[in-house]
């Protein structure tokens, strides 16, 4: 191993993959990532991976559409033999009750303002699209077209291969135990497999990110969180878009594959490190899907999984440089979206170390706002 | 053994993809699983699991014991999804 870099990255997942990428390709030499299982271990390849451009801010518009753009391009920008499995077969999100009707009509109207076209549509539209769709209890949708999905694992490994080509060096199964902090400037990092020196230490931990915010001295407010999601068996092409609603508590997707992937979120969840499968989930999943889309009652559910959501108090990431350290930043607390987020977030952090100005507005994402109270409302998250 | 031989019936791989795979550094079950698709069909791993896992201890030189078979998930068996929604409780407890 190594024994000093410019920048290490802790975290193998899609943020500190596109992170690295995205320093590399600005001509950063000796970039280190330090993954303590392997690539897309934690949250990003257990996430749903779906991509929406469908928000209720504009920031989180306009980070999701630059991200969704770099996606309809990503196998060439990043020189990716495979396949990412991009499919954009729209995001269709179900509204079941007036108040969030009304939600939907000023989402739509900022969307469309940003260049997202999106529509609010009736019932029979909606119908129209899933023809399955069970309209009961429902009250309008949105749909675009372009929002999707793709396939994380491939996704984080055309990121992370583009990056080696350009000289970052991974290191899986290798955890980080410790950051060295010296008169509030970053030192290094102490793994299980030896010591590097470094003056910039990128936290992408993912679930474990309070953790390692801990290890530099600082308490970033945020938690994690299990959320699961069970697979079928491959079906032929019965669902084009993803199904969504925020107040029935579900996503749904048929991958290229074949599997329908389909999760939810439990309110009663503790706030702990657990990533196990249980069964009220299968319980709950199951009865709210087979209510909403009746044909899936067919359908057998071959596997469950769960993965860390690292929840922030406004339920948005944590970007750019900690104040109190001098080289520590944060890509943390994406609240169950940093899969969608990533290629803005490697970008936007890269620029942030380098001191160029951001491509957006990263300020606002910064861990100070929640001294100062600016904290970021989204109405439109599950 | 013919490289050709299909060691993962439900998704179509291949002895030969599963050798360059571990050539490649990805010797874990988990991350050839995650990149293949192996043991992730409907029979999640029942034929494929030892065929791979064989295949890592002879490439990496490791001993079969040290190599972890990845997670086991549930359900164990497949179940229709409207079998399971019949029996939905209401608030039923969280029982796991």
């Amino acid at each position: 191993m190594i024994n000093s870099a410019e920048i290490v990255i802790i975290g193998g997942g899609i943020s500190g993959c596109s992170i690295a990428y995205n320093l590399a390709k600005k001509g950063v030499k000796n970039v280190v990532v330090i993954e303590k299982d392997y690539l897309a271990s934690g949250a990003t390849g257990r996430c749903g991976a779906g991509i929406r451009q469908q928000w209720g801010t504009e920031r989180n518009c306009k980070m999701s559409s630059l991200a969704c753009n770099f996606y309809e391009n990503a196998a060439e920008e990043l020189g990716y033999e495979g396949d990412i499995e991009f499919k954009q077969g729209g995001y269709l999100i179900l509204s079941s009750t007036e108040k969030e009707h009304e939600q939907f009509k000023k989402n739509v109207k900022l969307q469309n303002s940003l260049g997202i076209n999106s529509k609010l549509i009736s019932l029979k539209e909606a119908k129209k699209i899933v023809p399955f769709l069970n309209t009961e209890g429902l009250v309008s949708a949105t749909f675009y077209e372009k929002d999707g999905h793709l396939n994380p694992f491939y996704t984080t490994e055309a990121f992370a291969l583009a990056a080696q080509r350009l000289g970052v060096k991974f290191y899986k199964h290798t955890e980080v135990t410790d950051i060295i902090v010296e008169n509030a400037k970053i030192k290094g990092v102490k793994t299980n497999k030896g010591d590097i020196s470094t003056n910039i230490v990128v936290n992408a931990a993912g679930g474990y990110s309070q953790i390692v915010g801990k290890m530099a001295g600082i308490d970033i407010p945020t938690y994690s969180e299990r959320h699961q999601i069970l697979v079928t068996e491959p079906l032929e092409p019965i669902l084009e878009p993803m199904v969504m609603s925020f107040s029935l508590n579900l996503y749904c997707q048929q991958v290229p594959h074949g599997g329908i992937i389909m999760g939810r979120g439990d309110t009663d969840e503790p706030k702990d490190l657990r990533v196990t499968s249980g069964w009220h989930f299968l319980d709950e999943m199951t009865h709210t899907i087979t209510n909403i889309l009746p044909p899936l009652r067919d359908a057998r559910v071959i596997r469950t999984w769960a993965g860390l959501y690292n929840l922030s108090p406004d339920r948005q990431p944590i970007l750019g440089p900690v104040d109190k350290v001098e080289g520590l930043y944060l890509a943390v607390g994406f609240s169950g979206h940093g899969f969608m987020f990533g290629p803005a977030t490697g970008l936007l952090i890269s620029e942030s170390i380098l001191g160029e100005e951001t491509t957006l507005p990263i300020d606002v994402y910064n861990l100070n706002r929640f001294e100062k109270g600016n904290l970021i409302f989204e109405p439109s998250v599950v | 053994m013919d490289e050709n031989t299909i060691i993962c019936r439900c998704s179509d791989v291949t002895l030969k993809e599963i050798r360059d795979l571990i050539k490649q550094g990805y010797d874990t079950f988990d991350e050839i699983k995650r990149i293949t698709r192996v043991g992730m069909g409907p029979c999640q791993g029942r034929t494929c699991t030892p065929l791979v896992l064989k295949e890592i201890a002879n490439i990496t030189g490791k001993p079969l014991s040290e190599i972890m078979p990845g997670t086991f998930r549930p359900p164990v068996k497949s179940i229709k999804l409207g079998e399971i929604s019949d029996n939905y409780l209401d608030g039923g407890d969280i029982d796991d």
